[in-house]
Formats: C-alpha cells, structure tokens, sequence
C-alpha cells in the first residue's frame, strides 16, 4: 500500500505544486526575456478573455448534454435489452462495442464517413431523398462533438445500467404486478429506484472522462470554428503548446482543477455514501 | 417475466435497430476498409472488395512502428501499474486500517484530477528529463494514470474472497506466502485479468498524453490515427484500414471480457 | 489425548470487551457445545481457541501447554467453518489433501490417508470433483474431511450445520455424533441452536454477553437451571415464567402465592428469601396438566398439534401467557376453559437477580 500512495502522492503533488507556481509566473517557451512574478495577471488576462469564458461554456455544455443522453437512452436501453427476445446476446455485443473503439478512430469515421458533406452516409441519404446535405462540423459543431461523444460513452451507461437492471429482484417486480402496477409504473416506481446507485455510478466515471474530452476535438475541429467547440482541455493546450504560453496555460490548469474538484466534492461524497467498504 | 409474442417481436425489432445503428459506424468503417479510394467516397453497399488499402497501410513501413509502440506501452504501463496495485489492494483488503477508506477514495478523486490541468509541468519535466517521445515516458505516466482505477478494481475482486476461506487456509497451515500462491492467486486470476484488460483498453485508446507527449519515435497508434485528420484524411479506404487494424483487437478483447470489466469498474456497487 | 484449560480468557476490540473472562476445563474426548444467543461471544470465543483471533488476556493451554502465541496450523487442531470455506479452484481429492501437502507429507502417504477419510464419510464417488458440484451435505462432508485428514487432536465446529435444511441437518447430528465415536477426538461445537446443543454435548457451555452462564451437562442445565438465562435459553418450547410471592420460606421448601391467589409448595431451599419477596416460578410445558380440580383457571388461545403431542397456548389470569404440553389424543380445542394443575417437584424458583434457588432433589439423570 506505500509504495503506491507514494508514487500517487508524487504523481498529483509535484505537477499540481508546479502548475500552481507556473501561473504566477510570466513565462514564454519562445520568448525568454519574459520572466519573473507575475501576480494575478495570468488569471486577470483568462478571465478578461471571451475565449475562456466560451471554453467553460463548451465544456459544461458537453459534459451535461453527453450525460444527459447516455443515461437517458442508457436507462430506456438496458430495460429493452433486459427483455428476452432471439439472437439478444448478440445484438447487446453489437451494441457496446463503441465503447472500445479508440477516440481518435471514432473521430476520425464520423467526420469523414458519416458526417462529411458530400461523401458522408449522412449527406448521402439527405441527397438521395432530395434534402439538402448538411455540413455538419460548420453548421452545428459543438453538436456534432456531442453526438460523436455521446456514441463513444452510450455503451458504457447501457452495460453498467443493464447489469444493474438484471439484478432486480423478480419477486419484487411479481410482487408490484400483484398490487398493480403496469409496466410504466413498475419502470417508474420498481425500476428506476433499483438503478439510482448504477446510475451515480454512470454519471461519477463519465464525468471523470468527459472533463477532459480531448482526442475528439483535436482530429475533428481542432477547437474551431473560431472557438465553438474550444473546451478548457483543448484551450489549454493550445495556450502552451500552440502559443507556448505556459503561465497563461498553467492559470487555466488551476481553473480546470478547481472546476473538477467541485464536481468531485459532491460525486465522491454521494458515492463513498453508497460504497460498502 | 412472461412476454406476449408481439412484445417479443416488438422487442426484438426495436433491440436489433438500436444494435444495428449503434453497430454502424464500425460496420462501415470496416466495410469501407475493403473498398477502392474510389468506391470508398461514393456511400455505396455494393463494390468488388480489395485488400489495396490494408497492402498500402502495411507499405508505410512506420505503420508497425507505431502499432509496436501501442503494444508495448500499453503492456509496459498495464504491468507496471499491476505491479503497484497488486500489494496495495491486498494490504488494503485484507489487513484494513482506519485510514483503508479514506486512503481509496483519495485514490478515486486523484481520477478526477484533470490531465490537462498538470499538462504544462508534465511537459516540462519530461521535456528536461529527456522523456518527450520516448516508450519509457508514456508507459509511466499511463501506469499512473491507471492505478487508482486498477487499484480499486483488485480492491473489489479481492474483497469477494470469502474471508473463511482465507482463515481455513491458514488452519491447514499456510504462511502469507503460500496464502498468496495456493489461494489468492487462483482465486482472483480472473479478477486481476479482467483488470489488466481494462487498463489494456484504455492506454490502448488513451489519445491525451500520446498526442501531447509523442511526436514520432514513441507514438502509438492513437497518435497515427490522428495523423489522419490532416487533408489525407480524405483518402477514406486507407484510414478505414488502419482505424479497422487498430481497433480490431481491442474490441475483440472487450466482447469477451465485457461481464468481468463491469464488475470491476462498478467497484462492486453494481451487482 | 488432548485437554483444553481456558484460564480468564478475553478478547477486547478496542475498548470494547467481547469475551469478558472465561474459565473453563475440556477433558480429553468430550464433546463440548458452545450455545448461546447471536452476539454472545461463542464463534469468538472458538475462534480464539482456533488461533483465528488473538487473545486480548488470559491463558488457553492444550495439552498443558501454553499456546497463546502459536499459530493456527500449530495448534493441532481442525476446524470445519459455517459456509465450509472449501477451496473452490481445488477438487475434493485436493481439498482434503490440502493441509498435509504444505505439511510436506509424502504423496503416498497423502493419498492414502485421503482416501480412508473419504471412505469414512462416503466420499469416494466424488473425490474428483469440485465443490460447486456437489450437494450441500456432500459439501459439508468435505469439510469435515479436511479436518479429519490432519489428525488434529481436538476438532473445531463453527455452526457447521447451519446451512443445511432441517432433514439433514438431523441426519448430519447422528453423523457427526457417530465419527465422535469412531475418532475418539475431543471436539468443540459452537451452535446457536438448543436442540443440537441438548442433542450431542457431552458438556453444554452457555454464553451471554461474552460471559458463561452455566456449564453442565444437557440435563443438567435442563432440570437444574442455574438462571433465569438458562431456564429460559433451553428447552423448546420455552419454560413458563409466572410472578410469585414468597409466602413460607423453609430450607427444603418454600411456599409461594401465585397471582390467582392459589399457594404452592415448591421444594427448594430459601436460603435468604424472606417472605413477601418477589420471585419468577418456572415451570416447564410438560410440568402443567389439564386438571378439572387444578388451581389454575385458563382460556384456551390457540392449540398446537404435533401429532403425538399437543401444545395448548393459554391465557391465565393477570393476562399470562402460559404453554402446556399434552398428548396428541387430547380433544381440548381453542377458546375453551380449563383448569390447569402444576407438578411442583418440576418447578423452579427464581430470585430478584434471576438466580435458581437451589432444588435440592438432583434429578437421576442430571449428573
């Protein structure tokens, strides 16, 4: 147990001390005579700029609605996928194995395959029934990063959800039938109470991930158009290694740190509740 | 649960629909993987099937390179991080203190630390410790990435060793060493391999550090993918091909392990 | 041969003490039963005796010595665990040879003093299987084999019938009683339930709260409860518990007042009873008998037929809960009223601390 508490400890303490350090200091990787103490001005100049505050922005927006679809449609898809019919193993399979295609591949075929204006299955289709095929990462970019995002972590709410739902007491679905409960209320009353825990479960380890999205971003739209689908991971790094500004980066670290501390507050907190240890 | 026929056809179509959907974008991928440069840009089912694009993937020689380092970091930083993990979640279960809880659930909130927060100092490091681009660099930080995680899922599989069994074994006369090799060890093998697995599948698809840390002598796949977003991403067959070898194997370690890494990565909250 | 000595033994969690000193003597070959509600200590207890749990204080010698800081597998015992804790990646042959293989006995050896145990316990079929096939009576036979094969000089039963249901549970008793036969080993069982405590125990120990209440054999405790405890923890059903006065305090005799008014004449000396002292009268559902003259008037509640007995749930005055125990062949039936008479050579007496007012008739069978 040492040695691993040890080396975590070194793993967050040392760079976290750094990033800290870093954002009061004016430092330029390509313009060394900037030095020396530099107060507050790295943070003054983050939050004067519009283009932090649309980052925070972009990246709230991601994380929830992201959130909001898989464990909307990971719910309504584990109860369908818990009811018997032929060939249901496979189709579950099928169904999750966007979960482990790496980021930069989905990206990648979604971009290009599905969603490219012209080539696209997408653009296509719209053709073939006489719409006009819409361009997608110009027209609606931070939504096509949420839908190619939301694909990716789907599966993920739908296998943890559906373990879940298969863990359902029968005699406590008979026992409701008994006292009459239809299958809405049954879904509703039975269901969705038994999934509460599954369900913190989802929302704790994807939001873990879903702060940081980056590989997405990064081959599709590189932050843009302009900053439409810059969130706080991708201004990051363009602060320090496109710009090479690492106080002005280092301040938005901290920024990124305190925001997911916040969220982890409440999320560890709510799970430690629910964790026999 | 009795169902009606027709909730069971009704099951079964909408089930396979949303399989299907879901299952698409892989599906064209691969098929498109098959198909000239040509058919490749005109969304067809129909086309004569070429291995062209696989044979012109192999041809750019670093495209092994690049899945060698995938196997390799991605092994080197599974093993190390198992390495780690293994000690600390036996002491963890098995002789718990006090500070057993609050230690893991440390662990847990370490996750949530953002990696682009500590990005710039990482960097840095790396860059005066002659780290930048190198196997060893990734392989470390990956392990580290991966230990709270991997040290909560021994945790659980370990904690489902019924302490009994443990006690029985040392009435018949088993010291901490022949404990660990007679019993734990059959005992959570399966445990501690679904948990390689998955720390296998994400510094397999890890694209954060690859891409910030890799240039062209260390990186992995996920990097090479990349490479693809520039105008070449157009030649849509190609990038089909390497996305499908790149993938292929991961996804099919995940259809198989797919119940284990559940129970892992729930911490055991689901059952 | 193998003796145990407990010496004030305790156990403390912290400041929290479980086992609070105690004291006991096992002679070599006895059957010892641990009883005792959940929580009192008894698996505890046991496993102290194991080496499973350190010993906060005190003194446990085997055979003379003083083991205290010898290891579990050190201690020549055995012990067959509640769920069985068999090795679930290991076959029956495996499991059982277990212990001797870290021992580093000889392959020939192992296997022959295998295949003996399983013989004795009918095991032979199964020797390669694995426990996740087998039935939960077979299981528990595996259990016990692994003890058996080590050889150990006392055996060590943690509520090892608990998991059974109730037919071979029964079965199991008689099986376990016969290999105490065969072995000649000395064993300690510890069991939350009565009638396999009464069933098998050469010597019953009751715990509660960490303490013992009584030692003694089966009858012993039945017939000559130390306690209120004691009185009330075995037999099934339970002993009757009535509020009485003490009326004539003698030393062979003390007369007491029931509620109803009726005086009854127990023998057991007073000792420092006075009269008008309060007192609990047991009496045993067997001790009561439907008597037309009787002094007890009761209404009928609810009536229980076993077949070859009845056991009548009543109502006496002062809104008492009393059981009787009756032939099968009686017609009394619920709601009727009856006239209830007490045998009361089977009564016992109980003090303001619970305490059994000592009777000084031993019953013939009470040793």
């Amino acid at each position: 147990m040492v040695p691993s508490v040890a080396v975590l400890l070194a793993w967050m303490i040392v760079p976290l001390v750094m990033t800290v350090w870093f954002s009061f200091q004016r430092y330029n990787l390509i313009d060394p005579s900037m030095t020396g103490f530099a107060g507050i001005d790295n943070y003054r100049f983050l939050v004067t700029d519009p283009d932090f505050w649309v980052s925070l922005e972009n990246t709230l927006l991601l994380v929830g609605s992201v959130l909001i679809v898989t464990v909307g449609l990971g719910t309504l898809l584990a109860v369908l996928f818990n009811q018997p019919f032929p060939g249901r193993n496979i189709a579950r399979v099928l169904a999750i194995s966007p979960f482990f295609v790496m980021p930069t591949v989905s990206a990648l075929i979604w971009k290009n395959l599905l969603m490219h204006p012209i080539y696209g299955v997408f653009g296509t289709l719209a053709s073939s029934v006489g719409m006009q095929p819409v361009d997608w990462f110009a027209d609606y970019p931070l939504a096509s990063v949420i839908a190619i995002v939301s694909w990716e972590w789907l599966p993920f709410a739908l296998l943890i959800l559906l373990t879940a739902v298969q863990s359902l007491d029968h005699e406590q679905r008979e026992a409701a039938r008994m006292d009459g409960a239809g299958p809405i209320a049954q879904f509703v009353f039975i269901t969705l109470p038994h999934l509460s825990r599954a369900i913190g479960v989802v929302i704790m380890i994807e939001t873990i991930f879903l702060l940081t999205v980056f590989a997405e971003i990064f081959v599709t739209t590189s932050g843009g158009p302009g900053n439409a689908t810059t969130n706080l991971a991708f201004l990051i790094y363009a602060r320090a290694l496109l710009q090479y500004d690492i106080g002005g980066a280092s301040a938005g670290g901290v920024v990124a740190i305190v925001l997911a501390n916040i969220v982890a507050f409440f999320l560890v907190r709510s799970i430690a509740r629910r964790l026999e240890i | 649960m009795r169902a009606s026929p027709l909730q069971r056809l009704f099951a079964a179509a909408l089930g396979w629909t949303v399989a299907l959907v879901l299952f698409f974008p892989i599906f064209w991928m691969v098929l498109t993987s098959f198909k000239s440069e040509g058919d490749a840009i005109a969304p067809r089912l129909l086309f004569s099937p070429t291995f062209e694009s696989y044979r012109d993937v192999f041809a750019r020689a670093d495209y092994v390179a690049f899945a060698l380092n995938s196997v390799v970091i991605s092994v080197g930083g599974t093993v190390l991080a198992l390495l780690f993990a293994i000690p600390a979640a036996y002491s963890m279960a098995f002789h718990p203190t006090d500070r057993t809880r609050g230690t893991l659930l440390w662990m847990l909130s370490t996750k949530m630390l953002p990696p682009v927060g500590v990005l710039v100092p990482i960097y840095l490091l790396f860059r005066s410790a002659g780290l930048l681009d190198t196997r060893t660099g990734l392989v470390a930080i990956y392990a580290l990435m991966n230990l709270p995680i991997v040290v909560w899922m021994l945790f659980t599989f370990y904690k489902e060793v019924p302490n009994e069994i443990l006690e029985a074994g040392r009435m018949d006369g088993a010291r901490t060493l022949t404990e660990v090799w007679f019993l734990l060890l059959p005992l959570t093998l399966p445990g501690v391999a679904s948990t390689g697995l998955l720390s296998l599948i994400l510094c397999w698809n890890e694209a954060f550090w690859s891409l910030n840390l890799t240039s062209a002598g260390a990186a992995p796949l996920t990097a090479f993918i990349a490479s693809f977003s520039s105008p070449e991403g157009l030649f849509f067959a190609k990038l089909s091909a390497a996305s499908t070898m790149a993938v292929a194997p991961i996804l099919v370690f995940g259809w198989f392990s797919q119940r284990q890494l559940v129970q892992g990565l729930t911490f055991g909250a689901v059952k | 041969m193998a003796t145990l000595t407990l010496r004030d033994l305790r156990k403390s969690y912290g400041s929290f003490e479980v086992i609070k000193g105690v004291d006991l003597a096992i002679a070599d070959r006895e059957f010892v039963v641990f009883v005792g509600p959940s929580g009192c200590g008894k698996s505890t207890l046991l496993r102290m005796i194991a080496g499973l749990e350190e010993i906060t204080a005190g003194e446990l010698d085997i055979d003379g010595k003083v083991v205290n800081r010898v290891g579990p597998a050190d201690r020549g015992l055995a012990m067959v665990f509640q769920s069985y804790a068999l090795y679930p990646h290991m076959t029956v042959r495996q499991n059982m040879g277990f212990a001797l293989r870290l021992a580093r006995v000889p392959k020939a050896e192992r296997d022959r003093k295998v295949n003996e145990a399983a013989r004795v316990l009918q095991l032979e079929p199964y020797l390669d299987r694995r426990p996740k096939d087998l039935s939960g009576g077979q299981r528990q036979r595996v259990a016990i084999g692994r003890a058996i094969v080590r050889q150990p000089k006392v055996f060590l039963f943690d509520e090892p019938l608990s998991n059974l249901d109730a037919a071979l549970r029964g079965q199991m008793r008689m099986e376990l009683l016969r290999l105490h036969e065969a072995l000649k080993a000395t064993m300690i069982y510890v069991t939350h339930d009565q009638i396999e405590a009464m069933t098998m125990a050469d010597k019953i120990v009751v715990l509660q709260a960490g303490r013992v209440e009584q030692v003694g054999s089966p009858l012993d405790l039945y017939h000559h409860p130390a306690n209120l405890f004691v009185a009330g923890f075995i037999g099934s059903p339970r002993m009757n518990m009535m509020p009485v006065t003490a009326a004539v305090v003698g030393d062979a005799a003390v007369t007491v007042g029931l509620v109803s008014g009726q005086q009854i004449a127990v023998p057991a000396s007073g000792g420092a009873t006075r009269p008008g002292d309060a007192l609990t009268l047991g009496i045993r559902p067997e001790g009561l008998h439907i008597d037309p003259a009787g002094p007890i008037l009761v209404t009928v509640s609810l009536v229980e037929r076993l077949g070859g007995l009845t056991l009548l749930h009543v109502k006496a005055a002062g809104d008492q809960d009393l059981t009787v125990q009756i032939e099968g062949g009686d017609p009394t039936r619920a709601h009727e009223q009856i006239r209830l008479a007490i045998d009361p050579a089977a009564c016992h007496l109980f003090d303001k601390a619970g305490q059994a007012l000592p009777r000084p008739a031993r019953h013939t069978l009470a040793a």
